[in-house]
């Protein structure tokens, strides 16, 4: 600092140059101000993204695109939609024990949270919202089964439709809980996957069996 | 509501000292609003306060001028000057700004689950180690039994438990009106859990006894683990006598294991008598309670032997089919007619 000291710049000295400021692309532009592009193009973009997130857990691989731009409207999709499959059809009957749409809806969420919130506390370095969101996606083959299982159920409830319906729910349990495993379990200390992995494994097997022993009135 | 920050401002001296305390982060700003006076004259020494704060807080009256200028109207409106208005205020905003701290520190302490982690902090091997202990009680009661203060362990067995309980409900005439499946089960299982945890906790207070409420409520949960896997077996395997003897023996077991370790940490034998007679008590008959209450014996399968001539259940909305109980029960009822 001592060699500064004897550095005067002059006020006379006129600063001459260029300032030119890059004119990147047009599209970081349109990514701040997405408010004026048409409601179709938001749409789109969100669409785009569910699907891509649905595509990865048919085909569960270690992207992190899943975890990284997570959304909830596939999960919220999905969840009305099993839920709304699942409903008992014979809503005046005083019988009817079928799981109401609510039921559903909170055992979802509920479930979710709690399994977020464990795997959190086991040392988990994965976010609350992002882990939400990775549960709610891995519903999707399960909410598959059930789709498969109404179909069959439309051709007739024997045994054999049952042993086809049983098959059907415990494949798809089975890729929901390898697909959720396989996002979920990096994020975890090495020697407690098994840990975090019996709640996911309990929470889809709640699920499986609202499914398997659905019967429409 | 400027007027009554202002009446809080000029109204009470002593309110005034707690308003100015909290900004060098002491103790509570709490302002009674209610009993506000908006008219009530003001003292010098308030005054004088006033003066003091004005002076300290002076760089944010130009940010607020203008706002202060438009709560003059205000000022007038309520009867009050100028002056008093921008100092009504800064006092507002003073309190708003403590309020907001105080909530986000309350909030960061409450909401922290950071607390709970501690007790989450645990091995797969250990979790398995302690559900095969909580089966074998011990032997040596005149020392004090160690506890983990463990909440992971316990916590998935209530929801296994839990599980169980849709599973045998669904497998049952079991007709819930009011309230859903899911929610009587889980309100089952969680109220057994804390319930009887507390009232174990208050009356290991009462006898004296050496246990903490999380070793209390990790003692009882690793104690559902047999109620796990008795419903887990009599619910599939729809046998009276076996449900007997799965009470006695492995409901027996796990009871006797938590009253042992509690023995081990009380004194007195009429506090022990009291203490474990009570848990034992709870524990047994929750057991029954669960296969009785959710669980509907279909006797008339068992009597009759038909084979595929049985005559189908009397159930309602969803089942499982027939065929796989009746298979269930036959073979049971062969090998304990074998034996």
């Amino acid at each position: 600092f001592a060699g500064l000291a004897d550095v005067s710049i002059s006020g006379e000295v006129p600063v001459e140059g260029e300032i030119t400021v890059p004119v990147s692309s047009h599209a970081p532009d349109e990514d701040f101000s997405t408010l004026d592009e048409p409601v179709r193009d938001t749409i789109m973009r969100d669409l785009k993204a569910v699907g891509k997130k649905f595509i990865h857990v048919m085909y569960p691989k270690k992207s992190s695109a899943l975890l990284r731009d997570w959304d909830l409207w596939g999960p919220l999709v999905l969840c009305v939609s099993l839920a709304l499959m699942l409903q008992g059809g014979a809503a005046d009957s005083k019988d009817d024990g079928g799981p109401q749409f609510a039921e559903v809806f909170v055992i979802i969420w509920f479930g979710a949270v709690v399994i977020t919130l464990n795997s959190k506390l086991l040392g988990g370095t994965i976010s609350f919202f992002q882990s939400l969101c990775v549960l709610g996606y891995c519903v999707l083959p399960l909410t598959v089964a059930m789709l498969v299982c109404r179909l069959v159920l439309l051709a007739g409830a024997g045994t054999i439709s049952f042993i086809i319906r049983l098959i059907v729910v415990v494949a798809m349990f089975g890729w929901s809980t390898l697909a959720s495993t396989a996002f979920l379990a990096d994020s975890q200390p090495p020697n407690r996957k098994a840990l975090v992995v019996y709640p996911i494994f309990l929470f889809y097997f709640v699920i499986s069996w609202m499914i398997l022993t659905f019967t429409p009135q | 509501r400027w007027g009554r920050a202002r009446g809080a401002a000029r109204g009470r001296a002593e309110r005034a000292l707690t308003l100015s305390a909290p900004a060098q982060g002491g103790g509570s700003a709490v302002i009674d609003m209610e009993n506000m006076d908006d008219t009530s004259g003001s003292s010098f020494e308030d005054m004088g306060e006033m003066h003091q704060r004005m002076k300290e807080e002076e760089e944010d009256e130009a940010a607020e001028g203008e706002a202060g200028a438009a709560e003059e109207e205000d000022g007038e409106f309520l009867g009050m000057k100028g002056l008093r208005g921008q100092l009504g205020r800064q006092v507002a905003d003073q309190v708003w700004q403590v309020g907001k701290k105080q909530a986000s520190r309350a909030f960061s302490l409450y909401a922290n689950i950071d607390i709970l982690r501690p007790y989450f902090d645990v091995e797969p091997v250990q979790v398995r180690t302690r559900l095969l202990e909580s089966m074998i009680p011990v032997k040596m009661i005149n020392f004090p039994q160690k506890i983990a203060g463990e909440l992971y362990g316990p916590l998935m067995l209530v929801f296994t438990l839990v599980a169980i309980l849709l599973h045998g409900m669904k497998t049952s005439d079991t007709i819930i009106r009011e309230g859903t499946l899911m929610g009587t089960a889980i309100g089952t299982c969680f109220g057994y859990w804390l319930g009887v945890s507390s009232f174990i906790y208050f009356l290991a207070y009462l006898c004296n006894a050496q246990i903490t409420m999380v070793q209390m409520l990790s003692l009882l949960g690793y104690g559902l683990f047999g109620h796990c896997i008795t419903l887990f077996v009599t619910y599939n395997i729809h046998f009276h006598s076996l449900f007997y003897i799965f009470w006695l023996g492995v409901g027996g077991l796990s009871t006797l294991r938590m009253v042992a370790v509690l023995v081990s940490r009380t004194v007195g034998h009429t506090q022990r008598l009291i203490l474990c007679g009570t848990l034992a008590a709870l524990h047994m008959l929750f057991l029954l309670y669960l296969h009785f209450a959710y669980h509907k014996v279909v006797e008339g399968i068992l009597d009759t032997l038909e084979g595929p001539n049985m005559p189908p259940f009397q159930r309602v909305a969803r089942d499982i089919p027939v065929v796989s109980n009746a298979v269930l029960n036959t073979t049971a009822k062969a090998i304990a007619l074998t034996l």
